[in-house]
C-alpha cells in the first residue's frame, strides 16, 4: 500500500508538469497578445496606440521575451515564491485575485460532489434493487433529462424561475453587503444561502451519470455467485447487500467519480459565468477576452491542478477500498 | 431409514413459466453422502439451491414441499418457508450449507476469507471478533490450509484453487450444519488437488456425520464418494439407490448411457465408447411420455413417447422410473441397442516408420515483463527443451495439468506461438522434410494447411459474424485455387463427415449447440485435408455423452481420412481412450512418454503414478494406500536445478535436486527419473476395479 | 421436439426446434432485432433522424428565413392559432393567428403586446413565401407552413430583441448544432481509430505511452479548455473557419474516449481464438483485421459515436452561449440562446429559452439512441 501510494503521489509530477506548459501555451501561442488587445480596445475608442508605445508597454511586461522564456519565469516564480505573475487588467498580483477564487471554486466543487453522493447513491441502489419499478422509471427519466439539460441552461432556467415565481433575484454566493466584508459566521452563512442552487445546478449532470453507473453496477452485482454463496450463509437482506453487491459496485463508481469531479470543475467555469459567482469561472472568461495572460493561465492551471488532486484522491481511494489493486500493484 | 430432508413432488418454474424441474422427489438421509448426477441442463444446482431457497431470479419452487427435519425434531416445510424469513435464515448456514465449484466467483474478493468465514460464525452465534478469529483459524486448519493464521487474512486472489476451494469448505463447515451441498465443488480443479479435496470431504464427513448431498456429472467422482446414488434426467430422477448397486448393476438406460460412455481404465482402454445419442433438450422442449426416450435405445414408439413414467421399486432400495420395469415391462425389448458406428482399429504403426513430426529441444518462453517501459524481467518457462516424435497415423495424447505447458506445446507446434529455441521437421513421405519454425513461402503454405488445429471452447474459436459456410471454407479460399462451387461442396461433405446436415451451411454459429460447434470446428480443421491435427482440450468443455459422440467421431475420421493426432487433454480417462502413445508434461517438460499400455500399467515416473492414484472412482481404499500430492506446480519462472518434481516427490532424495533427469529408457517408454529402477510404481489396474462389471 | 435421426445418429439441432429461421440471420440481423426490442432507443432513432431531416431542408419548415424581422414584434410573445372565426355570419373554418397591438403599462414602464382580433393573418400548408434553393439546388418559394400572405407577422414561437421568429430560427439552428456533432465526431473517431488503433495493435512501450497520454488528457478539465482554445481565435476569422475551428477544438479532446474503446477491442480481439483460428487458416493481417476483427467492433464503435455526439452538441452549445463560439451570422441554439443573456430578459420573454429545448430533446434522443445501440451492439448475450 505505501509503495502504492508512493508511486502515485510521483506519477502526479509530470502530468503537473505537462498541465502547466498546457496551461501556458494555451494563452501564449495563439497571436495577439494583452498589448494588441488593449490596442484594439483604445483603437476602437478612437485612441491610436503608437507601435512605439505598444513595445515599450511589451518590454515592461515581458511580453518581448520567447514563449518559453515567458513560462520559464512564470512557473519558477510560482513554484517558488508563489507568485502567479501580474494581472495586467486588474494592475494586481495574479495571487491577490486567485486565491478567495479559488477558495469558493474549491467550496462549491466539494458542496456539489457531496450533494451528488447524498442523492445519487441511494436512488441509484433503490433503482437496482426495485428494477423496472415506478420509481425505477422515474429515476431513469430524471436521470436522463440531468444529462441532457446544459448546465447554463438549467442555471438559467432555476434563475428564471427564482425571479419569475418568488421575486428573488438569486446570483453570486453572498449578498451584497458581505460581498467585500471580511469573513465572519454571518458571512458563512450567507454564503451556504447563497451555495445550494449553484450547488444543485452544478450536481445536476453528475447525480444522472451516478444514478445510471450504480444501478448498471450494481444490477451486475445483484446475482454475482457470491451474493448467492452470502445469501445461503443466512446472512439478512439488508446487510446481504450493503456489505457484497453495493461494496462491490462502490469500486466502479468511484472511479469514476474522477470524471465526475472533472465534469464539475469544467462545469462549474460556465455556471458561475451565468448565475454570477465568485468563483474562477468569470474572470477566466474575462481574462481570456482580454489576453491577460498570467491571470488565465494561472486560473487554468490550479483548475487542473484542482482536477490533478482530485484524480489522485479518488485513486487511492479506490486502493484503499479495493485489495485486488492494493496487493497486485504495490 | 432415517431422512434428513424429504423432497415431495418439487417443481421449479423459470420464465415463461418453464417447468425446469417437475414432480421431484428425492430423499437426502442423514449421515450419508447422496451424489446427484446427471448432465448440465438436467436440473441439479437449481434444486440445490431450492433446499436453501437461494434460487436465482426469475426463477422460483411452484410446488411440492421440502421438509427439513430440524434438531429438535420438528419438521420444517422448506417450500413453503418465506425466503427471507429469519427461520429460513436460520437454516442457511447453519443447518445446511453449501460449496460451490467455482470458488473464485462465490467469495468475494473484496473481504478477507477469515472476514468471510468469520460472517458466518457470528451470523448464528454471539461471539467475540476474537473468538470467531480463534474459529476461524481452527477450522481453517481442520481443512487442511496450510499456515492458517496467515492464510485467515489473505483474500482469494492470493490463495491457489485448491486452497480457495479449502476456504469455502470452512466457511460453509464452521456452524457444522447437518447437511452439506457441494455442488460440483471439484469440477474446476486439477486431477491431484481434486483427489485431496474429496478426501478431505470424506474424512469431514465422516468425523462430524454430517449428510452430504454431493452434486456432480463424473461418475469416477461417484464411484469414489457417494453413499447413495440419485441420477437426474430433464427435472427428475430417473434411478436411485446405494451407490454399488447402481453403478454394478445400473438399470435406466440413461445410468448404463452415462457409465458406458465413460473411458474406463481398467481391461481395455480402447475399447470403443457408446455415446448417449443427441444431447439434453432445453427444458422448455421436454419431451412427452418419457422424458428420456428420444435419446434411448429402448424406446417403443407409440408407448414411451406418450405416457408418463412411474418409479418402480426394484428392491434392496433401488427405484428406476423407466417404462422397461413398470406393469407394461413386457412391451419393451431391454435387448434392444443401436449399434455404434463400428471404428475400424487405426493401423499401427510400423517399427521402421519415419515420424511425421519430429520436435527436438523446442523451446518457449514468456517473457515477464514490468515497469513503465516494459522491461523483461523474466520469463516463464512455458516450454522447456521438449523433444519429441509422433508417427503417422498414431495418436500423442499430451497430458498435464493446467500450467504444466501442454497447450503452449500443441500451439507452439501449429504455429500460434514462435518458438525460442528448437526445431520441428514435418516429413510426411511425399514432400522433402521442412522445418516449421523456418518455412516460408509455398512450404510454409502447404504446412499450414496439412498441420491443423481445434480449439477447446467451440464458442470462441468461430467467429460469431460468419455463416458455418465461410467459417470452414476459409482456409480453402485463402489457400488454394478451388472455385466457389468447389468451396461449397466440399463444406457440404465436410458437414455431413461430421454428423451435421449440409445445409446447416447457411447458418450462424450461434444456432447450434456446443457439441455441434465443435463438430464444426473439426470440419474445418479438416477441411484442407490435413496430415496432423492438433486438438487442444478439444472434448473438456462438453458433457459427457456429447464428449464421446465427439471422441467416437473423431477415432472414425482417423480410420477414414488416416489422420495423425496430437491430443492434447487433461483428462487421463480420454488420453487412455483416445490415444496410442502417451506424453506426460510437468513444469514444462516431458517426464515420461511410451505406449498407452505403458504409461497406465507400466508408470515408471512417480509424477505419473501420482496423476493415476488421484483419478477419481478406483473404489474405497485405505488412506495408508493413497499417494496425494502436496504443494504446488514450481513457479515457472524459477529456473530449477534439478527434478523439478522433486519438491512434491515422496521418493525424493537429495541427488534428485543435484541434477536435471534426463528423458531415457527404451524407445517405446522413456522417462525422466533417476530413481526409476530402484522404484516399484503403482499400477492403474493395481487397485481395485474401476467400477462396475 | 428434437428428433431422433437414424441415419446420422444425431438429433436434429435445437436451432431447427426452437430458433427456426434465427440461425440464419447474420450479425446486422441480430444487432437489428435486438435494437428494435429497445423501444426508447427507437423513439430515441426516430427523432434523431427527424432532427437531421430538419437540418437537410430548414428553408422549407421554417415559416420566415433568417433574414426576415419586424422592429415592432421585439420580443413579441408566441401568436395562438386559433381554428375558426365568427364572422357575423357563423362560425366559419380560417385557421389563423391575430396580430399584436402595442399598449405601455404605465405601471412598470413596460410595453405589453395585446392580441387585436381585428387583424386576423390567415395561415396555412406550403404557403408562398420568400424564395430559397431547397437542398441548396430547386429553386422555390413554398415554406411548410407560414402566414398566406407572406410578410405577415406569425410568430409561433414568439420573437426576439429584433423582432425575428425564434421558431423559424431554432429550425435553421438545427442545421449547425445538428452537424457540429456530427463533424466533430467523425474528427474524433479517425484521431480514436488511428491512435487506438496504434496502442492495441503494438502494444508495449507504445500503448503505455499512448494510454497515460489518455489518461492525462481526460484529466484535464475540458471547459477551461475550450474555453482558452475558443477565445483564442480572433475576431477576425471568418463564421465558417470558425466553426471548423470549433469543431477541432472539440475533438481534441473528444477522440480519447474512442481511442479507448478502440484499443479495448482490439486487444480483446486479438486473444479471441476465432482470430487465432483465422491466424491458422492462413489470413493475413489485413484480411484478419477487415474480415474477422473490425465487424466484430463495427457496432460497439457506432454506439460509443452516437453518445459522444451529444457531448459535442452540449459543448458547441455552451461556447457559442458565453459568446466565444459560433457567431452571428452563423445560427446554432447556441447563438441563439445568447438573447438570453441574463434574468430579466428571460422573465420577460421565456420563449427565448426555446432553442434550449431543441437543445434538450436533440440530446436526449442521442442518447437513448447510443444507449440502444450499445445494449443491441452484442446481440449474442440475452
Amino acid at each position: 500500500m505505501g509503495s502504492f501510494m508512493l508511486r502515485r503521489i510521483i506519477y502526479v509530477i509530470p502530468a503537473l508538469i505537462a498541465v502547466s506548459l498546457i496551461s501556458f501555451l494555451v494563452i501564449a501561442i495563439p497571436p495577439g497578445d494583452f498589448v494588441t488587445r488593449t490596442a484594439e480596445l483604445r483603437a476602437a475608442q478612437g485612441d491610436i496606440m503608437p507601435i512605439a508605445e505598444q513595445d515599450a508597454m511589451r518590454r515592461a511586461y515581458g511580453l518581448d521575451l520567447p514563449i518559453m522564456v515567458q513560462y520559464w519565469n512564470w512557473i519558477t516564480g510560482v513554484l517558488t515564491r508563489g507568485d502567479f505573475g501580474y494581472s495586467f487588467s486588474f494592475n494586481l498580483p495574479v495571487k491577490d485575485v486567485i486565491w478567495p477564487r479559488l477558495g469558493l471554486t474549491v467550496v462549491l466543487s466539494v458542496a456539489s460532489l457531496l450533494f451528488i453522493w447524498v442523492v445519487a447513491i441511494p436512488i441509484g441502489i433503490y433503482s437496482a434493487v426495485r428494477r423496472y419499478s415506478a420509481g425505477d422509471y422515474l429515476a431513469t427519466f430524471l436521470g436522463f433529462l440531468g444529462l441532457a439539460i446544459p448546465n447554463f441552461l438549467l442555471a438559467l432556467a432555476v434563475m428564471y424561475v427564482a425571479f419569475a415565481w418568488f421575486g428573488m433575484n438569486v446570483g453570486g454566493l453572498f449578498s451584497p453587503e458581505y460581498l467585500e466584508a471580511p469573513w465572519s459566521w454571518d458571512r458563512v452563512l450567507d454564503l451556504l444561502n447563497h451555495l445550494w442552487l449553484p450547488m444543485i445546478v452544478l450536481g445536476t449532470a453528475g447525480t444522472a451519470s451516478v444514478i445510471r453507473v450504480i444501478r448498471a453496477n450494481l444490477m451486475d452485482e445483484l446475482h454475482k455467485p457470491y451474493v448467492t454463496a452470502a445469501r445461503a450463509k443466512g446472512k439478512g437482506e439488508f446487510g446481504l447487500l450493503m456489505k457484497y453487491p453495493v461494496r462491490h459496485a462502490l469500486n466502479p463508481f468511484v472511479s469514476g467519480q474522477n470524471d465526475i469531479f472533472v465534469e464539475i470543475v469544467s462545469g462549474g467555469t460556465i455556471v458561475a459565468i451565468v448565475m454570477g459567482l465568485q468563483t474562477t469561472g468569470p474572470l477566466l472568461l474575462d481574462a481570456l477576452r482580454t489576453q491577460d495572460m498570467y491571470m488565465a493561465a494561472s486560473f487554468i492551471l490550479m483548475l487542473s491542478v484542482l482536477v490533478v488532486i482530485g484524480t489522485l484522491l479518488s485513486d487511492l481511494l479506490l486502493a484503499w477500498l479495493d485489495p485486488r489493486i492494493r496487493y497486485q500493484q504495490g | 431409514m432415517d431422512n434428513l430432508v424429504e423432497i415431495r413432488d418439487l417443481t421449479i418454474t423459470f420464465a415463461h413459466s418453464v417447468d425446469v424441474v417437475t414432480g421431484l422427489d428425492l430423499d437426502i438421509p442423514a449421515g450419508k453422502t447422496l451424489c446427484l448426477v446427471g448432465e448440465s441442463g438436467c436440473g441439479k444446482s437449481v434444486t440445490a439451491k431450492a433446499i436453501l431457497q437461494v434460487i436465482d431470479h426469475p426463477g422460483r419452487v411452484s410446488g411440492g414441499a421440502i421438509n427439513l427435519r430440524q434438531a429438535n425434531g420438528a419438521v420444517l416445510d422448506i417450500a413453503a418457508t418465506k425466503p427471507t424469513s429469519p427461520v429460513m435464515r436460520h437454516v442457511r448456514g447453519a443447518d445446511i450449507a453449501m460449496i460451490h465449484q467455482e470458488p473464485m466467483s462465490f467469495l468475494s474478493p473484496l473481504y478477507t476469507i477469515g472476514n468471510q468465514i468469520s460472517e458466518a460464525l457470528t451470523l448464528h452465534r454471539k461471539m467475540s471478533e476474537k473468538e470467531a478469529r480463534a474459529e476461524g483459524i481452527r477450522m481453517l486448519e481442520q481443512v487442511g490450509m496450510p499456515d492458517p493464521e496467515r492464510r485467515y487474512d489473505s483474500y482469494t486472489f492470493q490463495l491457489s484453487g485448491g486452497q480457495r476451494q479449502r476456504a469455502m469448505i470452512a466457511m460453509a463447515l464452521i456452524n457444522q450444519p447437518r447437511l452439506l451441498i457441494a455442488d460440483e465443488p471439484t469440477t474446476a480443479l486439477d486431477v491431484t488437488t481434486q483427489a485431496n479435496i474429496l478426501d478431505l470431504l470424506a474424512q469431514l464427513q465422516r468425523d462430524s456425520g454430517m449428510a452430504v448431498l454431493f452434486i456432480t456429472h463424473d461418475l469416477g467422482v461417484v464411484a469414489e464418494i457417494a453413499d447413495e446414488v440419485a441420477v437426474m434426467y430433464l427435472g427428475k430422477i430417473v434411478e436411485r439407490g446405494p451407490v454399488k448397486e447402481v453403478l454394478e448393476h445400473p438399470r435406466h438406460p440413461y445410468t448404463r448411457g452415462l457409465l458406458a460412455s465413460m473411458p474406463r481404465l481398467d481391461g481395455d482402454f480402447k475399447a470403443p465408447l457408446k455415446a448417449i445419442p443427441g444431447m439434453v433438450p432445453p427444458p422448455a422442449l421436454r419431451p412427452t411420455g418419457c422424458s428420456f426416450h428420444p435419446r434411448c435405445e429402448w424406446a417403443v414408439a407409440g408407448f414411451c413417447n406418450m405416457i408418463s413414467v412411474l418409479e418402480t421399486e426394484l428392491g434392496n432400495d433401488h427405484m428406476v422410473a423407466c417404462h422397461a420395469y413398470g406393469p407394461q415391462a413386457a412391451k419393451i425389448d431391454k435387448h434392444a441397442t443401436r449399434t455404434p458406428a463400428a471404428v475400424a482399429p487405426a493401423e499401427r504403426r510400423a517399427e521402421s516408420m519415419e515420424p511425421l513430426l519430429s520436435v527436438r529441444d523446442l523451446h518457449k518462453h514468456f517473457p515477464i515483463r514490468s515497469g513503465f517501459f516494459q522491461r523483461q524481467t523474466g520469463a516463464v518457462r512455458a516450454v522447456n527443451d521438449i523433444s519429441l516424435d509422433i508417427y503417422p497415423g498414431e495418436t500423442l495424447g499430451l497430458v498435464g495439468e493446467s500450467g504444466c505447458g501442454k497447450s503452449t506445446l500443441g500451439q507452439t507446434i501449429v504455429g500460434l506461438h514462435r518458438a525460442d529455441g528448437g526445431a520441428i521437421r514435418f516429413a510426411d513421405g511425399e514432400h522433402e522434410p521442412a522445418d516449421l519454425l523456418t518455412a516460408r513461402g509455398a512450404t510454409a503454405k502447404r504446412l499450414r494447411t496439412d498441420i491443423r488445429m481445434i480449439f477447446q471452447d467451440p464458442t470462441g474459436s468461430l467467429n460469431p459474424r460468419m455463416r458455418v459456410r465461410d467459417i470452414i471454407g476459409e482456409v480453402l479460399q485463402v489457400n488454394s485455387r478451388f472455385s466457389a462451387g468447389e468451396i461449397e461442396a466440399k463444406v457440404q461433405a465436410l458437414l455431413s463427415k461430421v454428423g451435421l446436415s449440409p445445409d446447416y451451411a447457411e447458418r450462424y454459429p450461434h444456432a447450434f449447440s456446443g457439441g455441434q460447434r465443435q463438430r464444426i470446428a473439426i470440419a474445418r480443421a479438416l477441411a484442407s485435408d490435413p496430415r496432423l491435427v492438433i486438438a487442444d482440450e478439444a472434448v473438456s468443455a462438453l458433457d459427457v455423452s456429447v464428449q464421446t459422440q465427439i471422441i467416437n467421431m473423431m477415432k472414425s475420421l482417423q480410420a477414414e481420412m488416416g489422420l495423425t493426432y496430437l491430443f492434447v487433454s487433461h483428462d487421463l480417462g480420454v488420453i487412455a481412450n483416445i490415444s496410442d502413445r502417451v506424453a506426460v508434461m510437468y513444469a514444462g517438460r516431458i517426464v515420461e512418454i511410451g505406449s498407452t499400455e505403458a504409461i497406465f500399467r507400466n508408470p515408471r515416473h512417480p509424477y505419473t503414478e501420482a496423476l493415476l492414484a488421484a483419478i477419481p472412482g478406483r473404489g474405497v481404499s485405505k488412506p495408508r494406500d493413497r499417494i496425494r500430492l502436496g504443494g504446488h506446480v514450481p513457479d515457472p519462472s524459477q529456473q530449477l536445478v534439478g527434478c523439478s518434481f522433486a519438491d512434491r516427490c515422496q521418493y525424493a532424495q537429495p541427488a534428485c535436486r543435484a541434477v536435471m533427469p534426463p528423458l531415457e529408457g527404451t524407445a517405446d517408454h522413456r522417462f525422466a527419473c533417476i530413481r526409476a529402477d530402484e522404484l516399484r510404481l503403482r499400477t492403474v489396474t493395481g487397485q481395485p476395479e474401476l467400477v462396475g462389471a | 421436439m428434437s428428433t431422433f435421426d437414424e441415419t446420422t445418429g444425431q438429433v436434429a439441432p435445437i436451432a431447427a426446434v426452437h430458433q427456426r429461421g434465427r440461425g440464419y440471420d447474420g450479425h446486422w440481423a441480430l444487432v437489428w432485432q435486438k435494437f428494435l426490442r429497445h423501444r426508447l432507443g427507437v423513439a430515441g432513432g426516430i427523432v434523431v433522424i427527424l432532427a437531421y431531416i430538419v437540418a437537410l431542408i430548414p428553408e422549407f419548415l421554417a415559416p420566415v428565413t433568417l433574414e426576415a424581422y419586424n422592429p415592432s414584434y421585439s420580443y413579441a410573445p408566441p401568436q395562438a392559432i386559433q381554428w375558426g372565426r365568427d364572422d357575423g355570419e357563423g362560425w366559419r373554418f380560417l385557421p389563423h393567428v391575430t396580430a399584436y397591438k402595442t399598449e405601455i403599462d404605465y405601471n412598470s414602464g413596460r410595453r405589453l403586446f395585446v392580441p387585436d382580433p381585428e387583424t386576423v393573418i390567415p395561415i396555412g400548408f406550403f404557403v408562398q413565401g420568400e424564395p430559397y434553393r431547397l437542398l441548396g439546388l430547386i429553386p422555390t418559394d413554398r415554406h411548410l407552413f407560414g402566414a398566406v400572405e407572406a410578410g405577415q407577422p406569425f410568430f409561433l414561437a414568439g420573437a426576439d430583441r429584433l423582432g425575428r421568429d425564434i421558431l423559424s430560427r431554432t429550425i435553421y439552428g438545427t442545421r449547425i448544432s445538428m452537424t457540429i456533432g456530427l463533424i466533430g465526431v467523425a474528427l474524433s473517431l479517425v484521431f480514436g481509430i488511428l491512435i487506438g488503433g496504434i496502442s492495441g495493435l503494438f502494444g508495449g512501450v507504445v500503448d503505455n505511452l499512448i494510454q497515460r497520454f489518455i489518461e492525462f488528457i481526460q484529466s484535464v478539465p475540458a471547459i477551461p479548455l475550450w474555453i482558452g482554445l475558443a477565445a483564442a481565435i480572433p475576431q477576425s476569422v471568418p463564421p465558417l473557419q470558425v466553426y471548423f475551428l470549433i469543431t477541432i477544438i472539440l475533438s481534441v479532446l473528444g477522440w480519447t474516449s474512442l481511442a479507448r474503446v478502440v484499443r479495448g477491442r482490439f486487444l480483446a480481439m486479438r486473444s479471441e481464438d476465432f482470430v487465432k483460428a483465422a491466424r491458422l487458416d492462413g489470413c493475413g493481417p489485413v484480411r484478419i483485421i477487415f474480415r474477422h476483427m473490425l465487424p466484430s467492433f463495427l457496432s460497439h464503435i457506432i454506439a460509443t459515436v452516437s453518445l459522444a455526439i451529444p457531448g459535442m452538441i452540449l459543448a458547441e452549445t455552451a461556447l457559442s452561449y458565453l459568446g466565444i463560439g459560433l457567431r452571428t451570422p452563423i445560427v446554432s441554439w447556441g447563438v441563439l440562446l445568447q438573447e438570453a443573456q441574463n434574468v430579466r430578459t428571460i422573465a420577460s420573454a421565456p420563449w427565448l429559452l426555446l432553442p434550449g429545448g431543441a437543445v434538450v430533446i436533440a440530446v436526449l434522443a442521442l442518447n437513448f439512441l447510443g444507449d440502444g445501440l450499445r445494449d443491441a451492439a452484442d446481440p449474442y448475450s440475452d
